[in-house]
């Protein structure tokens, strides 16, 4: 049961969107695809949701296959596309109570299921959709993704171009929803949700690089990582580029992510020779991997 | 929870992107009424006191008598007279006069002595037509003046054309508008108008969740295609009604038959709308092949304006697969003859064909996926 794709691959004329995709969803899971732009999260999604077909392989969701059972799939999957698609000139409400008439429902039916969302935009239900803050779209589409209870929830990029306290709000949510039985398939640019799901994919140019759960994605990581920083940011990160010894530099919030190709590395030597480079106030510390690293490590 | 509920479900919807546009409601509104009265009152063919001025070399009874008949019809009215020839020229370069009149010298003696006297009738041709229509209506004018005065003279033989104009004895330019107006506003608001709003949804990424729903492909195409129908059928009435009461242009026909002729052609109208929007990805595009694929052919080659048996034969073979064309032979059937089925069957019969062609090709165009 949950979602099953094995071997899925798709080209779009020349360009190989997805390469041998195999992974299954877990009745009652949340998992999250990660990965950046053009990783092909949107195609394997269309796939899932029987927008599109594969060229090779196949893929079930419940037991029903994408292809020959794509009726039976559109009438118990929610689908929140990364575009936001619900009708600009029609209000909150009107938007709710057209899909929930098109499921065959109505609001009142699967309340209990959407009121914490809906809650938090009701009191605008009479606003159009197109005057919506970026979260309150965002909420209002999942509603709208909600209110016929699907078995199966996709959920393309919904945080994208939203911001960070309706972001922290929307993965309490999922969370929620996973608790009523709900599978969930979340893709997402940001590797800080990554942790958020039970397992995460990692993708990029079409392949997996890798599928477990986020503790065991970390744990794998091959380096021990230091946080650097220093007055002249620009200028540290020329500065570790220069350095003979290292293995992997690139800036991660107010610090440089530095890794080291020596097994026996010691933070003094990288202190002294930044001092030689004129930097000012050296900071250099063990930090924790993250999603991102192991992200960066496998695209290599 | 029945299939009923939700198409109206659906129709609803449909109604509140319609209303909710202004763009919309102008082009389903505002238009239709905008060119009805515009071919109405502005857009004609026929004259009305056209100002013309006299060079009367003469000045004597007949010349007088004559004037008199012209400037008396409603058709003319003499607001100049001019003395010599070299005037003519600039009477016609201020633009006001479109014709002169010129009677030689001695006028009523050479009709005594010589029974011949000539008036020169010189028209202003930059607009053809009018000029046409000002010299035939100036003959006229004198031909009849010259029977009156031939009553008492035998001539020998005589051909006298009795010419009899049916269907429009007024030759109003309205009658032949009405038809291709109600024609050309059909085609827009159900073509154009159903191919944008479905390419809006294609647009907009809804038609990505219409999709991922229960509700079938043809379920979403009837859904978009009865509010249009319902509103083309408004516009047709309004049309008719503008027709009967402001331009009183007569039905002859029965109403019911041009009610369902008129739901026909909004039907075929609509199918090729449908297909536009299975080969198009977005508003603009639609609108394009709109406005050139469909609003051209049906304003050129429909013989709304020009009368296709004076077309190049190619062009008349065309004109053939322009619904319109056969749409408006129905209409000015029903309308200005007072035709009943018996006598467009054979054009009702290719729309029919046509609809269904186009219907046909749409189902088999359209698509259950992206891609």
């Amino acid at each position: 049961m949950g979602i099953k794709i094995e071997n899925i691959s798709k080209s779009f004329k020349k360009i190989e969107a997805l390469k041998d995709i195999t992974f299954n969803v877990n009745d009652g899971e949340l998992f999250g695809l990660i990965g950046p732009d053009g990783a092909g999260k949107t195609t394997l999604f269309r796939i899932l949701t029987t927008l599109l077909i594969a060229n090779e392989g196949t893929a079930s969701i419940v037991g029903f296959d994408v292809e020959k059972d794509f009726q039976k799939i559109r009438n118990i999957i929610g689908y929140m596309p990364g575009k936001f698609s619900l009708y600009q000139d029609l209000t909150v409400e009107e938007n709710l109570k057209f899909f929930a008439t098109i499921f065959g429902t109505t609001i009142e039916e699967n309340y209990d299921l959407i009121k914490d969302i809906y809650i938090q935009i009701e009191p605008f239900k009479n606003r159009r959709a197109g005057k919506l803050s970026g979260g309150m779209k965002q909420k209002l589409a999942l509603s709208c993704a909600l209110i016929h209870k699907p078995k199966v929830l996709f959920l393309d990029e919904p945080t994208t171009g939203v911001d960070p306290v309706s972001r922290k709000e929307f993965w309490e949510m999922l969370k929620r929803l996973q608790q009523k039985g709900i599978t969930i398939l979340v893709s997402t640019p940001y590797m800080d949700e990554a942790a958020l799901c039970d397992r995460i994919a990692l993708i990029q140019d079409g392949r997996i690089l890798q599928i477990d759960t986020p503790e065991e994605i970390i744990k794998h990581y091959p380096k021990t990582i230091y946080n650097v920083c220093a007055d002249n940011m620009y200028k540290l990160i020329e500065s570790l580029k220069k350095y003979t010894h290292n293995y992997n530099v690139y800036p991660f919030g107010e610090f440089v992510h530095y890794t080291d190709k020596r097994i026996d590395f010691n933070p003094n030597e990288l202190l002294h020779f930044l001092e030689e480079q004129q930097l000012k106030n050296i900071q250099i510390n063990k930090t924790q991997p993250t999603i991102e690293d192991t992200f960066m490590e496998l695209a290599k | 929870m029945g299939l009923m509920k939700r198409f109206i479900g659906f129709i609803k919807k449909e109604f509140y992107h319609i209303f909710r546009d202004k763009r919309s409601l102008f082009i389903l509104f505002g238009m239709p009424i905008a060119q009805i009265m515009l071919f109405g009152f502005a857009v004609t063919n026929e004259i009305n006191n056209v100002d013309i001025a006299i060079l009367d070399h003469s000045k004597d009874v007949t010349t007088k008598e004559i004037i008199n008949k012209i400037s008396a019809s409603k058709y003319f009215s003499v607001s100049n007279y001019i003395r010599n020839e070299a005037e003519i020229e600039t009477a016609f370069k201020k633009g006001k006069i479109k014709a002169v009149l010129v009677f030689e010298k001695d006028f009523s003696k050479k009709i005594g002595k010589e029974n011949i006297a000539t008036i020169q009738v010189i028209a202003d041709a930059t607009d053809p037509n009018t000029a046409n229509t000002i010299s035939n209506y100036t003959s006229a004018i004198l031909q009849k003046y010259q029977q009156e005065i031939n009553t008492t003279i035998k001539i020998p033989y005589q051909i006298i054309p009795k010419t009899r104009m049916v269907y429009n004895p007024e030759l109003k330019s309205v009658f032949m508008f009405v038809p291709g107006v109600m024609t050309i506003i059909l085609m827009l608001v159900s073509a154009m108008m159903t191919s944008i709003s479905i390419t809006r949804e294609k647009e907009l990424g809804t038609m990505e969740i219409l999709l991922v729903s229960p509700l079938k492909p043809s379920q979403v195409i009837v859904g978009k295609v009865v509010p249009y129908i319902f509103l083309s059928i408004i516009n047709a009435v309004i049309i008719v009604l503008l027709s009967i009461f402001v331009f009183k242009m007569p039905i002859q026909g029965s109403l019911i038959l041009l009610g369902i002729e008129s739901i026909l052609f909004i039907i075929t109208s609509l199918s090729l709308g449908i297909l536009i929007s299975t080969i198009s990805a977005s508003q603009q595009t639609a609108m394009m092949i709109s406005l050139m694929a469909l609003m051209l052919p049906t304003i050129l080659l429909s013989g709304f304006i020009f009368p296709i048996t004076s077309m190049p034969v190619v062009l008349q073979v065309i004109s053939n697969i322009i619904p319109a064309k056969w749409f408006i032979i129905i209409l000015k059937g029903i309308m200005l003859k007072g035709v009943g089925l018996s006598f467009v069957w054979k054009e009702t019969l290719i729309l029919v064909i046509m609809t269904l062609f186009f219907i046909g090709l749409s189902i088999k165009k359209y698509k259950i996926r992206l891609e």
